[in-house]
């Protein structure tokens, strides 16, 4: 069942409005408002035929590196990268959250610059260069932010860390890890739902001051 | 997400010819438009991909700053022309969004990205710029990131871009490319106001293209600043923005420049209250008269009232960053 508040968006899950009758009755004028258009019928109807016509459309071939190795891959113009990486290659390290560009956990670097992969259509790599959580390591050594990470617990269930990762090997890259305030202002395109913020900016110091190259 | 064809034209002119087609659009970082394809509130039938066409630079002209329209806002807010000659740009640019998105975002696609009304987003919302004649949802729904400046019964959307805040204070001109030759629209004029139309947010006609924005160059850059307020400290969009602009001379302001971000339809310019400061003293008393004159015209919904205190707040806040008083 719809609710009166319209889907989820960052700016609006902020402060719900209470419950009120008043509301509820808002509500229930709203739904039925929505039932009774036709617009909304004959999309859904519009929906279907698109699926059907989207067979006949053309698969694009795309070439790309990631993590160092050259693919070549033949994908619908509607692929996001995050969807090509986990789905066609496999490459399950990159998260997707939200889908839409508020979390920060498909976070990746395309030519060297962290960017949502959510949003990045795969057709729009063509002839670049990926590089996602997978391809940080060398071999069987983790790469310094790695290491920092388990150290000083960057995480609890685990579901943001590629993307922070990602993103704080670029923070540090592109200069932007010289304060705690600098650090936490960066790195606010990652959401962590656990909360392990203080720590992540404790790993990030760390290899920062380390002056490790990452 | 509907299936669409994607085409890379190798030149501005074929760009130019691609467009001219009904259903096609144009795709640049993609982090507006693939949002809303996603979610069904756009679908288009062909994308047209800029992203190799020579508009990525920042150059000095005779009279003032040149930035391409696919200069990304990542770039810009570095630039070291930018930080030198417009740092009130920067400022607003860093406060917009994520780091990674503004890796991805241009100057095009920022002036071009749609309001994040939730009843626009939400298909199964009634909402006029979505399907113009469905009504308003907002209007006597959950309006409390909505205008409070210049609405119409249609449509009481805000804009929701710092960037613009920062350009139209800065009396930006938008340079624009299209088969029937280039213009050139102040930036202030670029954007238009919901009345009637909701579903047509600016100025730029079917089948243009943004090449870029020119800002002339001006005495502010000793006394900027940009004060973003929101539900979060970053990562948030504003509920109220204000971009501040001061020249000052031995403690009285010579001139002054002034728009507000999350109240309006468009970034919204506060002529009367940059006139009430010019010759006055540089102080807190000049700044609150200043805000009490932007306020006028002022109208709150049923949720968005705080508004009405928070932005004559945010604009004496500003203006005391800008003058280097707080
Ligand atoms: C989670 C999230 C949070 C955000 N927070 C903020 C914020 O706090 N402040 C803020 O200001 N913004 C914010 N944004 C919005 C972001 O700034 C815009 O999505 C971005 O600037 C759009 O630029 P783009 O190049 O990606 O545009 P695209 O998505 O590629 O295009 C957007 C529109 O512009 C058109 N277009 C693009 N280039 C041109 C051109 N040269 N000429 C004509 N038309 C063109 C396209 O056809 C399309 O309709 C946020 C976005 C997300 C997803
Ligand atoms: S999955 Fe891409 S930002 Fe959330
Ligand atoms: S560790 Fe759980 S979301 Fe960040």
């Amino acid at each position: 069942m719809k609710s009166k508040m319209p889907g989820t968006l960052p700016e609006c899950e902020m402060e719900a409005p209470e419950n009120s009758r008043r509301n509820f009755l808002k509500q229930s004028a709203l739904i039925t408002a929505v039932a009774l258009t036709p617009a909304v019928a004959t999309k859904a109807a519009d929906m279907h035929v698109d699926e059907k016509i989207a067979e006949a459309f053309e698969k694009l071939p795309i070439k790309f590196e990631v993590n160092g190795v050259q693919q070549s891959l033949s994908v619908e113009p509607r692929a996001t990268l995050l969807d090509i990486l986990r789905e066609q290659l496999d490459l399950t390290g990159t998260k997707k959250g939200c889908d839409y560009g508020q979390c920060g956990a498909c976070t990746v670097h395309v030519d060297g610059h962290r960017v949502n992969s959510c949003l990045t259509l795969g057709v729009m790599v063509n002839g670049k260069k990926v590089t996602t959580i997978e391809g940080l390591a060398k071999g069987e050594e983790l790469h310094p932010m790695q290491e920092a990470f388990l150290k000083h617990d960057g995480f609890q269930c685990g579901y943001c860390t590629p993307g922070q990762i990602m993103s704080a090997v670029a923070c540090i890259r592109e200069g932007h890890a010289n304060s705690e305030t600098e650090i936490r202002e960066f790195m606010s395109g990652n959401i962590c739902r656990c909360g392990a913020y203080p720590n992540i900016v404790n790993a990030i110091q760390e290899v920062k001051e380390g002056g490790h190259a990452v | 997400m509907k299936q669409f064809q994607y085409i890379r034209p190798a030149t501005q002119q074929n760009v130019l010819d691609a467009i001219t087609k009904p259903g096609t659009k144009i795709i640049a970082g993609g982090t507006n438009l693939v949002d809303l394809m996603k979610r069904g509130v756009t679908a288009p039938d062909k994308l047209v991909d800029i992203n190799h066409l020579p508009l990525k630079s920042i150059t000095p002209s005779k009279t003032g700053l040149l930035i391409g329209a696919l200069a990304l806002n990542s770039v810009v807010s570095e630039n070291t022309l930018v930080l030198q000659k417009q740092p009130l740009l920067s400022m607003a640019l860093k406060a917009g969004a994520s780091p990674q998105l503004r890796n991805m975002a241009t100057v095009g696609g920022n002036m071009m990205q749609r309001t994040r009304c939730s009843y626009f987003y939400d298909t199964t919302m009634p909402c006029n710029k979505r399907e113009p004649g469905t009504g308003c949802g907002a209007l006597e729904g959950y309006n409390r990131m909505h205008a409070i400046f210049g609405t119409s019964p249609q449509c009481i959307a805000v804009h929701p871009s710092d960037m613009c805040v920062g350009l139209a204070a800065l009396d930006a001109v938008v340079v624009i490319a299209g088969k029937k030759g280039d213009r050139r629209i102040p930036f202030t004029e670029f954007h238009r106001l919901p009345g009637d139309h909701p579903e047509t947010d600016n100025h730029l006609a079917p089948g243009e293209l943004i090449v870029g924005v020119e800002i002339p160059d001006n005495n502010f850059s000793q006394h900027s600043y940009y004060l973003k307020v929101r539900d979060r400290q970053s990562y948030a969009f504003a509920l109220v923005s204000v971009a501040a602009a001061l020249d000052i001379s031995g403690g009285v302001i010579r001139n002054a420049r002034l728009a507000m971000g999350g109240v309006a339809h468009k970034p919204w310019r506060l002529f009367d209250a940059e006139k009430s400061l010019i010759g006055k003293p540089a102080t807190e008393a000049s700044f609150k008269h200043a805000a009490q004159i932007a306020m006028q015209g002022a109208k709150a919904y049923e949720y968005n009232a705080f508004k009405l205190k928070m932005a004559p707040g945010t604009i004496t806040e500003a203006l005391k960053h800008a003058a280097g008083l707080a």
